[in-house]
């Protein structure tokens, strides 16, 4: 693989006596949806956190664009084009779902001192407008004025992926975008992750539980197991690897 | 019913010098999840400083400033120097307030040793003894200008919480610090800016106290002590109710002062505490922030 977006090399992290990952290598070209699959535990979070700046790598690299990422703050880290979602969702509770996605905004609010306190109506405008596209893009219309916290599970997921989007994200990260969701919306999700690729040109690392999604979205498959990277490939070749097969349903 | 206004009246100043205090508590507390000890004494450091400024003859308009800067420098200084360092190390959050009794016990030493621990009097323009009359009830200048005092700051952190985009920011690393981070908040100097605020809220506690009593190292303890009374009493998480809880706690307080017994009016705000606690473990308007597990 030559230059991709994003580059992991030898990624290690050990918290005390335990390995969480153990030199794990991953490459995910520009425009490409790359899934991250593997039992609890496996370190597929932990991947992600490390990616996002919340842990520090014991050893290894990780390189956006050729640019190393690793020892900047998270938020040094989303300035650079990286988005994420979390699996157990954080979002603001206590504000409106258009709130929320507003806060998504932040970045490109212009940074100068009186615009801190100052809101200007103009840039105001030009943010909501990118905020009601998502809004639009999402349907999530009917709860726009909402506080999050009286919002079904569902379109909380929901305000988590439009909330990453509105940062302008190169990279989206996606932690269980689909678990917890009925049969219906994961069907829904899946659309709109598809066609968030097309329409804001990002490029997506999914760690996902639920295989079928998984292998829908992804054009290639990367499967880890304690901390491990048991293979990769494309999603029909993956789902035949004997360790896969031993990692999800053990042995027979 | 004059006697009744009056210590009601009475009890609002004080309370407006307690709301102060736990306004600043509680910004750090629900950013932060640390109760700052040192509080007081920043407060106390940031009042010697303009005292220090006062007693040569400046005019308060010069001390004031210096005096907020002062506060509010030593305050992120201690964030950026102490707690982020703990925090980088893992500490929990007791941890970290056992440093903050560190601050408290390094800043008392400097004020000993800078001003000595002799009581002074604090050259004030406003007189706690100029006093009007309106109605059944007297009002000295110093009280007004407390109340004032303590309305303004109240209303700009208003402002500054509810209709900035700092506010915004402030808000959203309050209520969920990973998210924020992701969203690429710059958390740490939102967090260092939520204690520069507190601590500059303190000082002006401090410099409308102090011409109320004589200036001492040790005059903020007993505020800081009512201000976190007050604190728990309208829940540790929200800022109107660190306002309701304190301006209950003055007057109550200044009730059982005037027609119970003078000598038990301190113990009154910890039976009220107790009382809440038993009865509404949240505080009166506390009940934001469920945190998710």
């Amino acid at each position: 693989m030559g230059a991709g977006l994003l580059e992991v090399q030898h990624l290690a992290l050990r918290f005390g006596g335990i390995t969480a990952l153990a030199g794990v290598d991953l490459s995910i070209a520009e425009g490409e949806t790359l899934a991250v699959i593997g039992p609890n535990g496996s370190g597929k979070t932990s991947l992600m956190n490390c990616i996002t700046g919340l842990y520090r790598p014991t050893a290894g690299s990780i390189r956006l664009r050729g640019e190393s990422l690793l020892g900047l703050s998270p938020d040094a880290v989303t300035a650079r084009g990286v988005a994420r979602t979390f699996q157990n969702l954080r979002l603001f509770q206590h504000m409106t779902v258009l709130d929320n996605l507003l806060l998504g905004r932040h970045l490109h609010f212009r940074r100068r001192l009186v615009d801190a306190f100052v809101r200007r109506r103009g840039e105001e405008i030009r943010h909501r407008e990118r905020c009601e596209e998502i809004i639009e893009f999402l349907d999530l219309e009917p709860w726009r004025d909402q506080r999050v916290v009286g919002c079904a599970y569902g379109v909380q997921k929901r305000v988590e992926l439009g909330r990453a989007l509105c940062t302008e994200p190169k990279l989206l990260l996606l932690d269980e975008p689909v678990s917890g969701l009925t049969a219906e919306e994961k069907e829904e999700v899946s659309y709109w992750i598809h066609e968030a690729r097309g329409r804001f040109g990002v490029t997506v690392l999914l760690v996902e539980h639920d295989l079928r999604v998984a292998a829908r979205l992804a054009s290639r498959m990367v499967v880890m197991d304690r901390g491990e990277k048991l293979t990769e490939g494309p999603p029909a070749e993956v789902q035949k690897h004997p360790g896969v097969v031993r990692a999800y349903l053990g042995d027979q | 019913m004059g006697n009744f206004l009056q210590y009601a009246l009475t009890g609002l100043s004080a309370g407006s010098l307690y709301a102060l205090v736990a306004l600043g508590l509680v910004l750090i507390h629900r950013s932060a999840r640390v109760l700052n000890f040192a509080h007081a004494d920043v407060a106390t450091l940031g009042t010697f400083a303009a005292f220090a400024v006062v007693s040569r003859g400046q005019s308060l308009w010069v001390a004031l400033p210096l005096a907020l800067a002062t506060g509010a420098t030593v305050a992120t200084l201690f964030y950026f120097g102490a707690v982020v360092p703990a925090v980088r190390k893992g500490a929990n959050p007791l941890g970290l307030v056992i440093l903050t009794i560190g601050l408290a016990l390094i800043i008392q030493g400097f004020t000993v040793w800078g001003w000595g621990a002799e009581p002074d009097r604090f050259p004030f323009p406003l007189s706690d003894s100029k006093v009007w009359q309106v109605g059944p009830v007297f009002v000295s200048e110093l009280a007004v200008g407390t109340f004032v005092a303590a309305g303004v700051a109240g209303l700009l952190l208003y402002l500054l919480t509810q209709r900035t985009r700092l506010g915004l920011a402030m808000r959203a690393t309050s209520e969920n610090l990973p998210a924020a981070q992701t969203l690429g908040i710059p958390t740490r100097a939102v967090l260092a800016f939520s204690w520069g605020t507190a601590a500059a809220l303190a000082v002006v506690a401090g410099v409308f106290l102090a011409p109320a009593l004589l200036l001492d190292p040790f005059f903020m303890l007993d505020p800081m002590f009512k201000g976190l009374a007050a604190a728990v009493l309208g829940g540790l998480n929200s800022l109107p109710g660190a306002v309701l809880g304190s301006l209950v706690l003055g007057v109550a307080e200044s009730l059982f002062g005037g027609y119970v017994a003078l000598e038990f009016k301190s113990s009154l705000a910890f039976v009220l505490i107790v009382a809440v606690l038993l009865v509404r473990p949240e505080g009166l308007l506390g009940k934001e922030f469920q945190e998710r597990v």
